[in-house]
């Protein structure tokens, strides 16, 4: 079966000539197929792992994050309005909001980073390099649920074309290109990605009062929705009394670990039922994702070992320091707040932009986790510190391993001089 | 001491009962005990360590602090029969076990009639050497058939005797191929009987270089022919091979045991300093008595996967070769026949080949060096589209049958062609294929044998994954980074992270796991001719 289906489609496979059309071919061709590649001289024997193999499986390790935050979409937003409180209360309406939330941006954000992907292998004459396959996965995940659309297409464009493809590619770039994408909406479009007022989906500041208002699309699974004889969205309306919209950080800063308290739970930390980025919260889930990717060995245990030290030690230094009320905050409840976990398991991890050798993984590692939580905790301006962390050290990323490779260097020269 | 320090404890602890904070007394004085202990601890480790390196006994690799090691603790435990012994423990490293393990026995059926001297296979000669034979001629085992015309001295000689029958080339008129039928009856040119205790080191290489031992012996760095004006720092001889298929070299040397003795016994004089020998200490079975009860000989074992019976990682972890560094390194089957060369006046080029993989009988055969690849697999091949390796799989050279064993191989390994499409095979790969990733369940299959083929298992990529490199090399080298420094031609680089101490085998494993499918074992070639011309 599999022969005739590959003869038909070598018979329509478009002309290299064609750049555009051929390249498209051979990507779709390839997902569908290994190609019929034999080593040449050199190994005659090659290990069954691949690139897309490689990819594939940080994807895999993404979806528990995307299941927990679709529906947590959804939960915010009921429970914002003091609607459906339980967590399985009014099941199918959350996650139907988060799906009309999620899709959107999981789609805008594979089709214009593919896009711009498959435009660049066409135009430089290669086949279609798998690195976006984790970048469109990661992005949704890190932005506010209410994004604009044009936006986020926005900081795929400036992401992709000026943080990858103007650096050769996948394989080439020095900054991880999802949070590249993050931090273009930070900077540019500050309102849209901090503050109170987004972390929370459907629902509109007007004044001083929050309140939400349902679209078409509701009202369109209204209709279903009640014909089934289910609970439905309804017109929308005014959020409960003393919703602020802030997450556990923006708490913190206000008024220490009491204020982050009187508003979550540990518990609801831990689990994730807290606004935030789409799917930074839920904490076992992400777990999960890490240990899948330290056993099968995709990510680097390292960084994410030596970034948790580095988060832990300077979460103590800060509670010894202890000035502020934030700083007062039990070292390991940094864990719980934010996105920590995330950046760790998925952010860092990056194996092309994060540092290359061993050693200068356990420095890079240490080093994110220890600036991350100093922006966080002693910067005002940024209630978050991962993002800016990680991209600070794929900078460094490159003189660390300098470092580590010139004392390899050194090592070798100094043996030498002793045996001469 | 302790009896002081209970003393100091009780009037510290009397005070802090007063005060109420027993607490941070009890604390204190836990500290201040805890950092007592650890300093005295420390002191006598270090006494041992310094006392061990005086007597020289922590070169056997056995542990002399008080301290275990983390491997000690958790790590399997060496074999008895390397107590005492220097052993270099390597934990890097993959075994791949590949279906067609060659039995142990000689098949006596399997033959070859014609035998090639290739000019290619030696690094460093000019691609056209001087022949002193034509087409027609006949030779006898040992007489000398080309030189290079850069080093007139340096001479090849005939494996077996018979009529030259072709004198293959490549293009430019390169020759490819000096080949022979062999006489059904050996004869052997006589060689000069040299007498080693009297003879000197030029005696000794003016010998080996006229009656063709050079051609056996490689010169590292850049795996190239002996250059005769420099004395080597070392000689070194792996006795196993761990690559995929090997042939067992403990089988390899039975019978051969006096020669290989002998041939040690010429080395050592050959050296300024001296011949090492890597031993397996992995394997349940002590080694051969010929490479154990060698003597005159630096004995080092060497606990570890593949590539731990490779020279180059064995050379690693005795005496590494540093800048302006020359060291020898030959295979034990060559030991035996410079040691004839001495014992028995003659060129015994006879060799014992392991041929495995996908054949039908995979077996031993008696030869000689350079034997016809098809001859040998007469009547045993009956896949459909298989390839002909000389050497093994990972580092071997692609051959057909009517081309060669290389000189320096002692192994033919065929496997399947992999030309086919697999639908979704890079994500549900339903065949098991070997591999490094715990993404595939091998890792509950450790003693499984695979049935290989050739597809590459996806496409050539820009270097993406980090770090799996050094996981399967048991070598300081960031292979990784001296693959790019070669890549730009950054030579200072190349040479100050390590490019002088590997050879394409040492790195074979890691182009093998590489995600990326990069032609490894190539680049690294590139990058030691562009050293090598600097």
């Amino acid at each position: 079966m599999d022969n005739g289906l590959i003869k038909f489609l070598k018979k329509i496979e478009p002309s290299k000539d064609k750049k555009m059309l051929h390249t498209l071919f051979d990507g779709f061709f390839t997902f569908a197929f290994t190609p019929n590649q034999t080593t040449k001289n050199g190994v005659h024997l090659r290990d069954g792992m691949d690139l897309k193999r490689t990819m594939i499986h940080v994807v895999i390790a993404l979806q528990l994050c995307y299941l927990f935050g679709t529906y947590n979409i959804g939960h915010q937003h009921f429970y914002a309005l003091g609607e459906f409180t339980g967590l399985f209360d009014g099941f199918h309406l959350k996650l139907t909001h988060g799906l009309v939330k999620m899709l959107p941006i999981f789609v805008v954000a594979n089709v214009v980073g593919l896009g711009i992907e498959f435009f660049y292998a066409a135009k430089k004459g290669h086949p279609i390099e798998e690195g976006y396959i984790v970048t469109g996965a990661l992005i949704p995940l890190i932005m506010p649920p209410d994004l604009p659309l044009w936006i986020l297409a926005m900081s795929i464009v400036f992401a992709v074309i000026l943080g990858k493809e103007a650096f050769g590619g996948t394989g080439m770039n020095i900054w991880n290109i999802a949070l590249l994408a993050r931090v273009f909406v930070f900077f540019a479009y500050p309102t849209t990605i901090s503050g109170d007022d987004v972390w929370v989906s459907g629902i509109a500041k007007e004044g001083i009062t929050y309140s939400t208002e349902y679209t078409m699309v509701h009202g369109w699974l209204d209709n279903l929705f009640s014909s089934f004889g289910w609970s439905v969205f309804g017109e929308g309306g005014v959020v409960i009394d003393g919703f602020s919209g802030a997450t556990p950080l923006s708490l913190a800063v206000s008024g220490g670990w009491e204020a982050v308290t009187s508003q979550f739970t540990v518990s609801q930390m831990w689990w994730g039922l807290i606004p935030g980025s789409i799917g930074e919260t839920c904490k076992p889930f992400i777990i999960f994702g890490a240990l899948f990717l330290i056993i099968t060995g995709i990510a680097s245990w390292r960084v994410m070992l030596s970034m948790a030290i580095g988060c832990a030690v300077t979460g103590m230094l800060l509670n010894g320091w202890g000035a502020t009320e934030y700083m007062d905050i039990p070292w390991y409840y940094h864990f719980y707040m934010g996105s920590f976990l995330f950046a760790m398991a998925f952010m860092a991890t990056d194996p092309v932009t994060a540092a290359s050798t061993n050693t200068g993984k356990w420095i890079y590692g240490f080093m994110a986790g220890m600036v991350g939580l100093i922006i966080r905790v002693i910067n005002p301006a940024y209630p978050e510190g991962w993002m800016l962390a990680i991209l600070f050290m794929n900078t460094l990323a490159p003189t660390i391993d300098f470092y580590v490779l010139d004392a390899n260097m050194k090592r070798r020269a100094r043996r030498a001089q002793v045996a001469a | 001491m302790i009896s002081g320090l209970m003393i100091f404890s009780s009037v510290v602890y009397g005070q802090g009962a007063e005060n109420a904070s027993s607490f941070y007394t009890n604390l204190l004085i836990g500290t201040l005990g805890f950092v007592v202990i650890a300093v005295l601890l420390q002191l006598t480790d270090n006494l041992l360590l310094i006392e061990a390196k005086k007597t020289g006994a922590d070169k056997t690799g056995r542990n002399f602090s008080i301290f275990p090691t983390i491997g000690e603790i958790f790590k399997k435990r060496l074999p008895a029969r390397l107590d005492g012994e220097q052993v270099v423990r390597l934990d890097k490293g993959h075994d791949i076990l590949v279906e067609g393990e060659s039995l142990e026995t000689v098949d006596s059926k399997v033959k070859a009639n014609t035998f090639a001297l290739q000019p290619p296979n030696y690094n460093g000669i000019k691609p056209i050497p001087k022949l002193v034979v034509q087409v027609g001629d006949s030779v006898k085992a040992g007489d000398e058939l080309f030189y290079d015309k850069q080093n007139p001295d340096l001479k090849f000689v005939a494996p077996v005797s018979g009529e030259v029958i072709a004198l293959n080339r490549k293009e430019k008129r390169a020759i490819k191929e000096v080949v022979i039928l062999a006489d059904k009856k050996q004869e052997f040119r006589t060689l000069p009987s040299i007498d080693l205790e009297e003879s000197s080191r030029e005696d000794l290489i003016a010998f080996m270089m006229e009656y063709g031992a050079f051609g056996m012996i490689r010169q590292r760095p850049y795996n190239v022919v002996v250059d005769h004006t420099v004395i080597p720092s070392n000689i070194f001889i792996s006795t196993f091979d761990s690559a995929p298929l090997a042939p067992n070299l403990n089988f390899v040397i039975k019978g051969k045991e006096a020669a290989f003795a002998q041939g040690l016994k010429v080395l050592s004089k050959l050296t300024s300093g001296q011949v090492h020998l890597g031993l397996d200490g992995k394997s349940e079975n002590s080694p051969s008595p010929a490479f154990v009860e060698a003597e005159g000989v630096e004995k080092t074992y060497f606990y570890g996967a593949h590539p731990a019976g490779n020279v180059g990682i064995q050379i690693h972890h005795t005496a590494p070769i540093n800048a302006n560094d020359t060291v020898w390194t030959l295979d034990v089957q060559a030991v035996a026949t410079i040691g004839s060369m001495v014992a028995d006046s003659k060129f015994d080029a006879s060799r014992v080949v392991a041929i495995g993989g996908a054949v039908d009988n995979p077996t031993y055969a008696n030869t000689y060096i350079g034997a016809n690849i098809g001859e040998l697999l007469k009547d045993n091949v009956s896949i459909e589209k298989p390839r002909y390796i000389s050497g093994d799989i990972l580092s071997g050279e692609q051959k057909q049958t009517e081309e060669f064993l290389n000189i320096f191989d002692d192994q033919i390994s065929v496997v399947k062609e992999g030309d086919y499409y697999e639908m979704f095979g890079w994500l549900l790969p339903l065949s098991p294929r070997p591999s490094v990733s715990n993404t595939f369940p091998n890792f509950l299959f450790r003693d499984h044998k695979f049935e290989v083929d050739t597809n590459t298992h996806g496409e050539y990529r820009a270097f993406v994954v980090t770090g799996q490199y050094e996981k399967v090399l048991p070598m300081d080298i960031y292979p990784q980074h001296l693959l790019k420094s070669i890549l730009v031609n950054d030579y200072e680089r190349m040479e100050g992270l390590g490019l002088l101490e590997v050879v394409e085998e040492d790195l074979a494993l890691c182009e093998f796991v590489c995600t990326s499918k990069q032609p490894i074992q190539k680049i690294l070639r590139e990058g030691l001719n562009t050293l090598r011309e600097q």
